[in-house]
């Protein structure tokens, strides 16, 4: 006998190739867990492009179709539409891409098929860089970290702009179901999904997933890190069903952010200023997150 | 010229990645104390390599009667890259990283 508080059913097998203490691994695997067999996935160039191994090897026991960086949208709409013409209406059609594949350069077939109004999810695992080629900032990078191509040293060229916000993008377009979730509560994670599941339509769901490898912490804290950016309200996890917000965790004592970036190397070189920067644009984040909520809730 | 088509038009990846024994990645190795493990499953639900297989519940001690009709838990060695995710997640501080060459020639 076991008590378990998410599916027990496996379609994510061992022996994959990703680095130790993978957050986007754990990510896939929640998914699939919600999701069940009759699922289709397409993924673009990404981390998970190589973490089922290389080829004859496959780490998913769910059918996987690799597109170009730029395409998921459209390769997600296609296999939609086909599998509706054959009848197969019960297929769950996953297009799974990191962040840069989704705020970058699959941005344009992401917009092009939430307009479209496929019956598809779409699921960023976000990394925030580019983690796969060698960590380059991505829009989805936040302010202040390091990365490859915004080095630190004492010309202090972290990143300077603001991270995007595909999220809210989405909301944008009008769709009936937009989440954001992280590893670090499976539970939220499988209820979003199975709560998107039932709803007909195009579905965004952005996952946080810390990467030890590109955000320079060890990789035991994968889990540890994505909590305490929900804790801080780094990034505070929502849903938005039908234009209308509903916060899924309010942290009764935020904890100051700097718990969140001391754990990580790519923000070791942020002064106490920049810290209280970053704390501050938090704060206004979050407090316009919780003015939507309201917003929308009352008529 | 004719097109020769190839036998198998698309590619399809056939082995499993289990044939793939990552736990050679390894550098520190978990070691479940079932002597404090509560049983509570958060290190096989934060695994991120499902690497942590369940048990019969006879199989391993348990520190309470109570817990003696849940399953247990086991490490599968031959997948665990040894991230420590269990270990630092674990409520019981029940698993602890060795490391690998401290082990010893115990148990594989």
């Amino acid at each position: 006998m076991r008590k378990l508080t998410i599916p027990e059913e496996e379609y994510m097998l061992p022996g994959h190739t990703a680095c130790l203490g993978c957050g986007a691994t754990i990510a896939m695997r929640y998914v699939l867990k919600a999701l069940g067999k009759k699922t289709i996935l397409s993924i673009p160039a990404c981390c998970w492009a190589v973490i089922p191994g290389v080829y004859p090897h496959r780490a998913l026991d769910v059918p996987l179709l690799y597109t170009a960086f730029e395409v998921t949208g459209a390769s997600i709409s296609g296999i939609r539409e086909a599998l509706d013409v054959l009848g197969k209406e019960d297929v769950n059609v996953v297009g799974f891409a990191g962040d840069g594949g989704t705020a970058d350069i699959g941005l344009q077939a992401l917009s092009a098929a939430m307009e479209r109004r496929h019956n598809v999810f779409y699921i960023m695992y976000d990394n925030e860089a580019y983690m796969n080629t060698g960590i380059q900032r991505s829009g989805s990078t936040p302010w202040g970290a390091w990365t490859t191509t915004t080095p630190g040293g004492k010309k202090r060229m972290f990143k300077h702009e603001p991270k995007k916000n595909v999220a809210e993008i989405m909301v944008a377009h009008n769709i009936p179901y937009v989440a954001t979730a992280t590893i670090a509560y499976p539970e939220d994670l499988i209820a979003k999904l199975r709560r998107a599941k039932e709803i007909k339509g195009p579905k965004f769901i952005q996952i946080f997933s810390p990467c030890p490898t590109g955000w320079r912490h060890s990789p035991d804290k994968t889990v540890e890190i994505s909590r305490l950016a929900v804790q801080t309200n780094f990034f505070p996890l929502y849903e938005v069903i039908n234009g209308k917000y509903k916060v899924s965790i309010k942290p009764k004592n935020p904890k100051p952010v700097k718990e969140f970036l001391k754990l990580q190397g790519r923000f070791r070189h942020l002064t106490e200023e920049e810290v209280e920067y970053i704390q501050h644009e938090i704060d206004e984040n979050w407090k316009a997150l919780l003015k939507k909520e309201r917003c929308s809730q009352e008529e | 010229m004719p097109i020769i088509l190839p036998e198998e038009p698309t590619p399809i990846a056939k082995v499993p990645s289990t044939e793939n024994k990552t736990g050679g990645w390894r550098t520190f190795r978990p070691i479940i104390d079932y002597e404090k493990c509560i049983r509570c499953y958060i290190c096989w639900k934060f695994c991120p390599d499902t690497a942590i297989d369940f048990a019969a519940p006879e199989k391993h001690p348990a520190p309470k009667d109570a817990l003696k009709r849940f399953d247990t838990v086991e490490i599968n060695y031959d997948y665990c890259k040894g991230c420590g995710i269990c270990a630092n997640e674990c409520p019981a501080n029940a698993i602890e990283l060795v490391l690998e060459q401290n082990v010893g020639g115990e148990e594989e």
